[in-house]
């Protein structure tokens, strides 16, 4: 137990999914005008991170990895098909993403309104292949690792962009130089909070 | 008689030069920001990775402008995704064959090629309502565009974080503190933040530069 709270924390603050490793940089930009909308949108990639990591994991484990087909039969223990992960990966989270919207939009459907068009972009978001491709390098040891992995990643990224946008929701009333309003500065605070976020460093519990 | 319009007429001259600046894709449209800034610590994997994410950019432009009347609009993003994959499978074969240390250096952000928003921002944007030729040629100008930001923030970092340019030591030896010098490298612009405090910068400089596209 004490070693998937780490995982998950870990995945939080040292391994931020924004900070550390600047995945999912396009919607983190463009979606952070105003908080309202960052939450929706982190709370959508922290269930579509927590559903795709551990699916992928399952795949990546019982399907793609070197020997890993060996419970259909014994002759398949040679066969590595890891090159086919990027299309396999992908094809889950297209999946899911679409799964996901099916389902809100048929028993939440106010959330659903709320999202709007960024449900269906989460399938294009690089946290998420990016997600699942740390799982594959990592090599956890059972699902329970990649699902807190894959939950504490999704938190992490959902806490950053709902700070950035209060940030950017303030310095609307700053004076910034000209050619750095908008998109420059926004870059200049990412990399002022990743430093702080560097802050995290080896944190354990 | 567009068909017979010569390859680099002014118009198709455009599509390569205007990624280069005006239509940047990282510090104009946007696009692409997730890898940019991952790989920029040193130049080598800098330039590899540039090289990846043009053809692949190129390539996946020119296949889908190819198939751009045979898509049915509601499944496009998945056929979309599907040519990119097997483009970045296909060049992720290619390093691991022939680059492998790099390979391994640039590690999952070969992978995060085929969500890298420039690609399928081009594709929607571009590929889909140009003949191929374009498409192509707007695919590597892109590709351009964004290896060239990556360049120079990869020069900058590696200059001042390392001393080194392309695992070279351009600093003399003689001029660092240990050995008896004034001279050490900082170490700050090896990590993952500044990365974005350079792009920052360079959209700073930019933006001075050409006023026009300075936001409100």
């Amino acid at each position: 137990m004490e070693n998937y709270i780490n995982l998950f924390v870990k995945s939080i603050f040292v391994d931020n999914m924004v900070f550390a490793y600047f995945l999912g940089m396009c919607s983190f930009l463009a979606v952070s005008k105003s908080v309202k909308t960052a939450t929706g949108l982190g709370l959508a990639v922290i269930f579509v991170l927590g559903i795709t990591v551990p699916v992928d994991y399952l795949l990546q484990n019982y399907v793609l990895k070197e020997g890993a087909l060996t419970w259909l039969s014994k002759d398949f223990a040679g066969v590595d098909l890891s090159f086919l992960s990027f299309i396999m990966f992908i094809a889950v989270i297209a999946s899911m993403v679409q799964l996901v919207e099916m389902v809100v939009e048929k028993y939440a459907p106010a959330l659903y309104t709320n999202l709007g068009i960024f449900l269906p972009l989460i399938a294009v978001n690089c946290a998420i292949l990016g997600g699942s491709l740390f799982m594959q390098q990592r090599e956890f040891v059972n699902i329970g690792e990649a699902t807190s992995y894959g939950l504490g990643s999704g938190v992490g990224w959902f806490l950053a962009i709902v700070a950035i946008a209060a940030i950017r929701e303030k310095i609307q009333y700053s004076n910034v130089p000209a050619p750095l309003r908008g998109l420059g500065i926004t870059f200049i605070i990412t990399g002022l909070m990743g430093i702080a976020f560097m802050g995290f460093m080896g944190i354990k519990f | 008689m567009s068909d017979k319009e010569p390859l680099f007429s002014k118009k198709n001259l455009r599509l390569l030069t205007d990624p280069l600046n005006s239509k940047n894709p990282i510090t104009v449209q946007v696009l692409g920001i997730c890898s940019a800034l991952a790989v920029t610590a040193q130049l080598k994997p800098a330039v590899v990775m540039s090289l990846a994410v043009m053809v692949v950019t190129a390539f996946s432009n020119f296949t889908i402008s190819l198939l751009r009347n045979g898509i049915p609009n509601r499944i496009r993003i998945i056929v979309q995704l599907v040519v990119i994959a097997a483009l970045v499978i296909v060049v992720d074969q290619i390093l691991k064959a022939y680059v492998y240390d790099v390979s391994k250096q640039l590690s999952v952000f070969v992978g995060l090629i085929i969500t890298n928003c420039i690609i399928m921002g081009r594709l929607e944007a571009f590929a889909l309502g140009n003949k191929p030729i374009p498409a192509f040629l707007d695919g590597i100008g892109n590709g351009a565009g964004y290896g060239l930001i990556l360049v120079i923030v990869a020069f900058f970092r590696e200059l001042l974080g390392s001393g080194t340019l392309w695992g070279y030591h351009v600093i003399p030896a003689s001029w660092y503190i240990d050995n008896g010098g004034w001279y050490s490298n900082n170490g700050m612009m090896i990590l993952p933040p500044m990365a974005l405090v350079t792009v920052g910068m360079i959209i700073w400089v930019q933006r001075s530069k050409n006023r026009d596209l300075i936001e409100d």
